[in-house]
């Protein structure tokens, strides 16, 4: 077989498979809930064989074999003969599993079949009790006509072969036409065809279905008769079909007339002049399609609803939407600054393209964003993989996964997720037998869950286990020395604990989770996508994470604030609110320390110009505003500014491009008089200047 | 022009020369993107003291080096009359601060010479070599050293 | 002119494919999902030949077939099934359906065209 190998063609096969493993990966999940319907079963089957469909024009073997073992399982279970019992399902989702890996391999060229594949298989043979026609056999799929070569070695070239060809009436009913069987036999060789029409009945007795001709063929040919016979191999079954040799001697004329004689008297011989005549039920029709073809213009496309696009290609276009912004921002400025009258043209304009800039910008990023299933469908796989491995009975439950976010977000959401939902099966789900005693069904729920609230996106991961043990918690805490023994932790706080660097190691986290990676390592991963991670925990009852990210990495909601004369933004969502100086009660601790009353906390004070090396902190903070703002929900801090600009969006542009990271700052932003101001990192602030167990600690402590 | 132009060699090299504070640099014009005026910058917190800060380079965040306080000249005051020079260093885009672009210049490979031990030691750390030019030295500036640190931490 | 050609086929690699390889041996493609786009093609322009997967929603392969010999009972449209599946019963009832040949995946380009160069009623070119 010849094999396809254009890249572009293979890009495709496998971003194909992605859609097809997502589609088949839908189903086993809708199986497993038992809300499925039998073209669930349909569609995870024609998934798996358009995998192997594919995979075949490729030559990916290990694939193919592997597909076609699951395929030949999956059909049992579509035809009824298997039932969709809880076994079979998750046999059939770490066959799905096993099915995405070699898909992958196939796409990095490591090819050959993968461990496990052959367990898997006997697992699938055993289940339906018998072995499925192997792939071993794929040649004897070919068709015959790419099997001649072999059948012909066995004969000597035959030399005058004569054929007797009597079509039934399935072979017109089919479409079949006994001259194009002619025009191919004539590429074999000197061809003399003769019809037989003495079986024509009258025509009152004339069955127009049927054809009641027979043909008597001469064929010189150098071609075997498997040859000959491959021109009858859609017809085989319609026909009565008899070729035998005779030899040199060739065919002798007789007193049926000769091809060339059928072909004059015919009246669609202008149509089919090279070859023979058509049975005569269909001549009409014949003639009317022929004429009726019209052609021209190149092949029609695939009719599809997407389009690829090169990444770079898109981010150009954001980066340039973000200059538009910035652009529109500036000439906002500079018309502010004439002084026009109110209610000028101008600005009405403006307004107007500051209206359509922001709804560009708006599309563009859309089409950054992404649905979380394809992350979620993988987290399906992680908790399968933990759940065998800690030998617990785990059900995912996955909700929103149509929720869109940034691809990058997404890509990078990718190890702290899988790190999470380890974490949830590993220690969040308790053991079958613990689950039994507290009255819970021994299968654990693990809930993954996306879904849009005011502008951010919030993926939650929760369990129904045993709630976080405090207890067992904080003296892990107090023996790695992170939490003083005399601390008085609130239940929150004990909980903020697990995310303290050094909190888990590799002493008490199992081999699953562990890779000496804590939950500290998560969070941080998804703080640098400017998302935070929270957790509420209730004993008996289970824990939940909370992650909050960004829609977009490339613009934010930010507060542009003045501090020491340089402009800054302090993302909106780390801001709780704004005080001022006056009214607030500020507390002095210590020789510089100042702390503020609020909501029934005491909140150190920060000044940013301090932090940033601008300025030292005033001691008068009459003229001020402190600028409340929180990390994960448990930390606080208060920030000392000079004045409050603006709440606007901002671009979001890397300074780590052209010089580096800079602590205590997130990002930089265009403003619009086309000065860089540093977008803040608030979390960061905040850890340096309370510790990372968090300001409420300390300041308890104090109090 | 100069000797150095007038000499026709395949291995004639274009390089813009510059003065910073009072001292003549030169380095590849392959690596200017273009010359700009002074603008305010925003200062950057915890940086070196030779870096100026950012500006906004079309959309882009470029920082700002003080090349006489890098090279051990002392601080520059800058003001209207000081350029920046952005340049392309590596994948990044950096500016140099400079008191005045002097000239454009053809300079042949075998007319650089190993850097004097008369020069000051602050100097000769970003120099990779001198071009006497019209009885006049002009250093060729080695620009990977004077690469803002934040920058080498994260090259 | 060219012969027009009608492929359905649920996977977009295998529409890729064919589409390259009638494309280059310069007949005239036109793609459709599954039967049921397959049927609404028809009725936009019809093709000399039809190509056919079996296994796809909606509107399988057989009913595919099925429908069009019923639509267009007074033309001549050979229809070729291109699937992976060779047993027996399933050409039975291919052939039972309607369709004029029976092609075995893997994909193969040199026996596609010469299937639809055996089937195709001469429209010019061939």
């Amino acid at each position: 077989m010849s094999s396809v190998s254009s890249d572009d063609f293979r890009d495709s096969f496998f971003q194909e498979c992605e859609e097809l493993l997502e589609a088949m990966q839908d189903g086993f999940a809708l199986m497993v809930s038992g809300a499925h319907e039998a073209e669930t079963v349909h569609a995870v089957f024609r998934a798996v064989h358009s995998i192997k469909g594919g995979a075949g024009a490729f030559g990916f073997d290990a694939l193919v074999a592997f597909a076609h073992h699951f395929e030949t399982a999956l059909d049992k279970l579509r035809s009824g003969d298997l039932e969709a019992g809880e076994e079979t399902l998750m046999l059939f989702q770490r066959c799905g599993d096993h099915l995405a890996d070699l898909v992958s391999a196939a796409r990095d060229e490591a090819g050959g079949p993968l461990p496990g594949g052959e367990e898997l298989r006997e697992e699938l043979d055993s289940l339906i009790g018998e072995q499925p026609q192997e792939e071993e056999g794929l040649p004897a799929f070919e068709p015959v006509v790419l099997d001649l070569d072999a059948m012909g070695e066995a004969q000597e070239g035959p030399g005058s072969i004569s054929i007797l060809f009597e079509p039934e009436a399935d072979l017109f009913r089919s479409n079949n036409e006994p001259a194009l069987l002619f025009r191919s036999l004539e590429r074999l060789g000197r061809l003399e065809a003769r019809a037989d029409l003495s079986r024509v009945p009258l025509l009152e007795d004339l069955d127009p279905e049927q054809c009641h001709i027979q043909w008597q063929l001469g064929l010189e040919t150098e071609e075997s008769e498997g040859e000959i016979r491959a021109v009858f191999e859609f017809v085989e079954d319609a026909c009565r079909l008899e070729i035998s040799s005779l030899g040199a001697a060739g065919l002798e004329d007789g007193d049926l007339p000769s091809l060339e004689d059928l072909i004059s008297v015919s009246p669609e011989a202008s149509l089919l002049a090279e070859t023979a005549p058509p049975p005569p039920a269909q001549t009409a029709e014949k003639t009317e399609s022929a004429t009726e073809k019209t052609s021209g213009g190149p092949p029609r496309g695939a009719a599809t609803a997407t389009i690829r696009v090169d990444l770079d290609r898109v981010d150009k276009l954001i980066n340039l939407v973000g200059e538009l912004v910035i652009k529109e921002a500036m000439l906002s400025q500079s018309i502010a600054q004439l002084e026009l009258p109110s209610e000028n043209e101008v600005s009405g304009g403006l307004e107007s393209l500051k209206q359509l800039a922001g709804e560009i910008q708006e599309g563009v990023m859309a089409i950054r964003a992404q649905p979380v299933k394809p992350m979620f469908q993988r987290m399906a796989r992680i908790v399968r993989e933990a759940a065998t491995a800690t030998g617990k009975r785990v059900r995912l439950v996955t909700q929103g996964e149509h929720t869109e976010v940034d691809k990058t977000v997404i890509e990078r959401l990718i190890d702290p997720l899988t790190h999470m939902i380890r974490n949830a099966v590993d220690h969040g789900l308790e053991s079958p037998e613990a689950r039994r005693e507290a009255g819970k069904p021994e299968e654990g729920t693990v809930i993954l869950s996306a879904a849009h609230r005011s502008g951010r996106v919030m993926i939650d991961i929760s369990d129904d286990g045993g709630g976080i043990n405090r207890e067992k918690v904080r003296k892990i805490a107090e023996s790695k020395g992170l939490v003083s023994p005399e601390a008085d932790l609130s239940a929150v706080e004990i909980d903020n604990l697990l995310f303290l660097p050094g909190f888990s190691s590799k002493e008490q986290v199992s081999e699953l989770s562990g890779r000496g990676v804590g939950l500290d390592v998560a969070r941080s991963e998804v703080q640098t996508l400017g998302g935070r991670v929270s957790i509420a925990s209730t004993p008996g009852e289970g824990t939940t994470f909370s992650i909050s990210l960004p829609l977009t990495l490339a613009v934010m909601e930010g507060m542009v604030i003045e501090v020491a004369g340089q402009t800054m933004v302090v993302p909106i969502t780390a801001i709780q609110e704004s005080l001022q100086t006056r009214t607030a009660e500020i507390h002095s601790i210590g020789a510089t320390g100042r702390v503020v009353a609020n909501r029934e906390r005491l909140v150190p004070i920060v000044d940013l110009g301090e932090t940033f090396g601008l300025r030292r902190t005033p001691q008068n903070l009459d003229g001020h505003v402190l600028l409340m703002v929180e990390t994960d929900s448990t930390t606080h801090c208060a920030l000392i500014v000079d004045a409050i600009q603006d709440q606007r969006q901002v671009v979001i542009k890397s300074l780590e491009t052209n010089y580096g990271h800079v602590h205590g700052v997130a990002a930089a932003t265009i403003l619009g008089d086309g000065r860089i101001a540093l977008i803040i990192d608030p979390d960061s602030i905040i850890r340096d200047t309370v510790g990372a167990a968090g300001a409420d600690l300390q300041l308890q402590l104090a109090r | 022009m100069t000797d150095t132009t007038t000499r026709t060699s395949g291995k004639g090299r274009e390089v813009v020369a510059f003065r910073v504070s009072g001292q003549d640099f030169c380095f590849d014009i392959m690596s200017v993107r273009e010359i700009r005026g002074w603008t305010e910058t925003t200062l950057l917190p915890h940086a070196q003291p030779y870096v100026k800060g950012v500006i906004n380079l079309r959309g882009s965040v470029v920082p700002v080096v003080d090349l006489s306080e890098r090279l051990g000249l002392g601080a520059i005051e800058p003001g209207p009359r000081h350029v920046i020079i952005i340049t392309v260093i590596g994948s990044q885009t950096v500016g140099l601060l400079a008191d005045v672009v002097s000239d454009i210049l053809t300079v042949n490979e075998e007319d650089i010479q190993p850097v004097p031990e008369i020069a000051a030691d602050e100097v000769k750390a970003y120099i990779s070599g001198v071009v006497v030019v019209e009885g006049k030295m002009i250093r060729k500036m080695d620009l990977s050293r004077v690469l803002p640190t934040a920058i080498r931490e994260v090259a | 002119m060219s012969l027009k050609i009608l492929a359905v086929d649920d996977s977009r690699t295998m529409r890729n494919l064919i589409s390259a390889a009638l494309g280059r041996a310069g007949f005239e493609v036109d793609l459709a999902e599954d039967g049921e786009d397959g049927l609404r093609r028809l009725a936009d322009a019809l093709p000399d030949v039809i190509i056919t997967d079996i296994n796809m929603p909606r509107l399988d392969g057989f009913g595919f077939i099925e429908n069009v010999r019923k639509l267009y009972r007074d033309r001549i449209m050979p229809i070729l099934v291109l699937t992976t599946e060779s047993a027996p019963d399933l050409k039975a009832r291919a052939r039972e359906a309607g369709a004029t040949g029976w092609i075995v995946k893997p994909f193969d380009e040199e026996k596609l065209i010469w299937a639809i160069e055996r089937v195709a009623i001469p429209g010019g070119g061939t």
